[in-house]
């Protein structure tokens, strides 16, 4: 045997040693180490230089972890926190849209938070109740957002609408016609296929008095055929069906249209944006405030291997919440504080913001009332069904007794 | 060096040919395992049981047999999307191909500026699809799209191409054909430079025109590439999905639904995901390429025969 065939052989060997390393070694992302923790949040317009990059770090720091913090796309964080649970590689802190929480926590990979514990006697019982599984909670609030009705005050001066004066949906209707017969665009929302579209139209499916029990009720109905109106009278572009809220927002960026149906989120571009703006609630049906979906997210604690990980979590979770660090993220983050004394801090430094924290107030949950983990089906169903009205392709009345009849039979059209 | 008879003898040679042999497949073997096999298997058995998150999760979720495909193919959703991708697909190729073949014969022709023209078409190709997809999504958007005001400046009315069910199949399809065009040309234009040209010359000679010498020499002697390229094509188009998703995500409602987005809207396209019928969709779209890599193995066996 010469020595050049044993070397082949040897880095032959090695190769396939080296895949299987590969494969199966710690990973590059901090996973392993006992002082090292792993993050992951939605957040993925936040670099690590962000303000909310060093905070994290800084609670990290804090608890005695180096905590490696990753962003990821908001769907995809759930998928991933799936695989992850099942590859037994969960995060150790998870910041989670909240109508995921009772999905995860029905998938068991959740720690419920009284175990840890962590004191949620402070935060708002509205938001709460997003991550409550069995009278079992397993998210904390770290902020919350909510919709309602940009206006672009020259518009309507234009058209000479008051938006103070706008009650009901007749009252809207009618101030979008008032705005397209002058020449200007009515309102723009964002109707695409996918959580999104559902999450805009819940204020309307509520504020017609409908439930998500009973996709295919009258008042369900109402709220579909008044989108189906605007878009039929030309009152709303036919764009929103595809429009998620930031391409809406956009067509309201244009300064040619009266309203946009957006979030809290949106308030810093809308100062930035030179319109001279305004902001009113969704009006209901027959009038009043109609109550918005809660928006925002959870710190959540991924059930781990060795329970003795928990204890540095827990600071984590208890320092990310603090007073003034969640001042701090719901600053960067445009949202309402989840805890009613901070939100009276908020208003005093930020007087803009108080029709935002009333509607957050009124915010219902979109998984509370056990709808917990039927909640995704329902949602998609949901958004299908205001897609296919709204293109025309079903009535309102069709599109939404599909629906009803697809949730039921708990399988996807 | 000889082989000493006795297995245990001190002069044995190790390692045989043959250990060698397998030491250098090893790597191949490891990788196509890892990432090949391993992954059609784990999505087999995703297929063939009823997860959900808890039982994903816990990795005990019962098994079904052919459950999540009965399901699936007997949902109100599946005739649609197999309607979808068979028109796509199929659209697809036919103007791919014939518009690829036509700039192909085009170039061979060898003008000035050929090459640099040549080079422009292949633009779609370079592009990453998230790019041209967004741009068409652009280019056809209702409100703000310069198709729309192209269409308006001649006095047509604006069409709601990527949200109304009528046209948002179409929509994605022109946007996949211009993409695919580049692939067809190239491969195609190569072919085209392998056929002798004395051939051309003498069937000139012998009084054919344009038109006969394309479809008597040209097409039957690029029958072979053509054959490829279409196959390759059709493997291709069956599993577009970033060009749908990006422009209409399969909507509205499932008008441009096809079964590689719907696989996809499944496993990962809303909060709760479906591993299992997600999988089975995607499976029957493997099954289905490999009918038609099938068939073109059998044809091209049979004109080899000839």
């Amino acid at each position: 045997m010469t020595g050049a065939r044993a070397r082949r052989v040897l880095t032959a060997t090695a190769l396939v040693l080296g895949l299987a390393a590969a494969c199966s070694g710690p990973g590059a992302d901090g996973r392993g180490g006992e002082r090292d923790y792993r993050f992951w949040d939605p957040y993925t317009q936040f670099g690590d230089d962000s303000e909310w990059a060093a905070l994290v770090a800084d609670c990290g720091r804090r608890a005695g972890v180096s905590l490696h913090r990753t962003g990821y796309d908001g769907s995809d964080l759930t998928t991933r926190a799936i695989l992850a649970g099942q590859q037994g590689s969960s995060p150790d802190v998870l910041v989670l849209d909240n109508p995921v929480v009772t999905t995860l926590a029905e998938g068991e990979l959740l720690l419920p938070v009284d175990e840890l514990p962590v004191d949620l006697g402070d935060f708002e019982e509205n938001l709460l109740e997003s991550g409550e599984l069995d009278g079992t909670r397993y998210g904390v609030p770290i902020g919350a957002n909510t919709l309602a009705l940009y206006y672009n005050a020259d518009v309507l001066a234009d058209a000479e609408v008051d938006p103070a004066a706008i009650h009901d949906w007749a009252d809207l209707s009618a101030a979008l016609t008032e705005i397209s017969a002058k020449g200007h665009r009515g309102i723009t929302f964002a109707a695409i296929g996918n959580e999104e579209g559902t999450y805009q139209f819940l204020p309307w499916f509520w504020g017609s008095g409908a439930d998500l029990e009973e996709l295919d009720s009258p008042a369900a109905v109402a709220a579909l055929r008044l989108w189906k109106g605007w878009l039929d009278a030309d009152l709303a572009p036919n764009s929103v069906i595809n429009n998620n809220q930031t391409t809406s927002w956009q067509e309201f960026e244009t300064g040619t249209y009266g309203f946009a149906l957006n979030g809290t989120w949106q308030l810093a571009n809308a100062r930035a944006s030179g319109i001279d703006f305004g902001v009113i609630p969704i009006p209901s049906r027959h009038g009043g405030p109609a109550p918005g979906a809660a928006g925002g997210e959870m710190v959540t604690v991924p059930v781990q291997e060795d329970p003795r990980r928990y204890e540095r979590s827990r600071a984590i979770v208890e320092c990310l919440v603090s007073d003034d660090n969640l001042l701090t993220t719901d600053t960067v983050l445009s949202y309402v504080a989840p805890v009613e004394a901070l939100t009276a801090r908020q208003r005093a430094e930020d007087p803009e913001l108080s029709p935002w924290i009333s509607a957050v107030r009124e915010a219902r949950g979109r998984t509370a009332n056990d709808l917990g983990t039927r909640y995704p089906l329902i949602s998609e169903n949901l958004w299908t069904a205001v897609g296919n009205a709204l293109s025309g392709a079903e009535t309102p009345q069709d599109a939404l007794a599909f629906a009803q009849e697809a949730v039921t039979s708990d399988f996807g059209r | 060096m000889t082989t000493a008879p006795n297995r245990s003898g001190p002069r044995r040679r190790w390692p045989s040919p043959r250990t060698t042999a397998w030491g250098f497949l090893a790597p191949l073997v490891v990788y196509l395992v890892a990432f090949y096999l391993y992954p059609l298997l784990r999505n087999l058995d995703l297929s063939l049981r009823d997860h959900t998150v808890r039982s994903f999760v816990r990795n005990d979720a019962p098994f079904v047999w052919l459950d999540n495909y009965v399901r699936v193919v007997t949902s109100a959703a599946f005739a649609p999307a197999l309607w979808n991708t068979l028109v796509f697909t199929a659209l697809s190729l036919v103007f791919q191909y014939g518009i690829g073949l036509a700039l192909a014969v085009f170039f061979h022709q060898h003008f000035r500026l050929s090459v640099p023209l040549r080079a422009l078409f292949l633009v779609p190709w370079l592009l990453p699809l998230i790019v041209s997809a967004s741009t068409w999504s652009w280019m056809l958007n209702s409100e703000s799209g310069v198709v729309n005001s192209v269409l308006t400046a001649f006095g047509a009315d604006p069409v709601n191409w990527l949200t109304s069910p009528q046209y948002s199949l179409l929509a994605v399809l022109v946007a996949n054909i211009w993409i695919g065009i580049p692939f067809n040309l190239v491969l195609l234009y190569s072919g085209l430079r392998n056929i002798p040209p004395r051939l051309h010359e003498a069937a000139a000679l012998d009084g054919a025109g344009g038109w006969q010498r394309f479809w008597r020499i040209t097409m039957p002697l690029l029958r072979p590439v053509s054959a490829i390229t279409l196959l390759l094509g059709l493997v291709y188009t069956l599993k577009v999905f970033d060009i749908i998703w990006i422009m209409t995500q399969g909507g509205p409602g499932n008008s441009s639904t096809t079964l590689a987005t719907w696989s996809y809207e499944l496993g990962f396209g809303s909060l709760l995901p479906r591993f299992g019928p997600g999988a089975a969709v995607g499976n029957l779209l493997i099954l289905i390429a490999l009918f038609f890599g099938v068939i073109h193995i059998r044809v091209q066996r049979r004109q080899e025969a000839a």
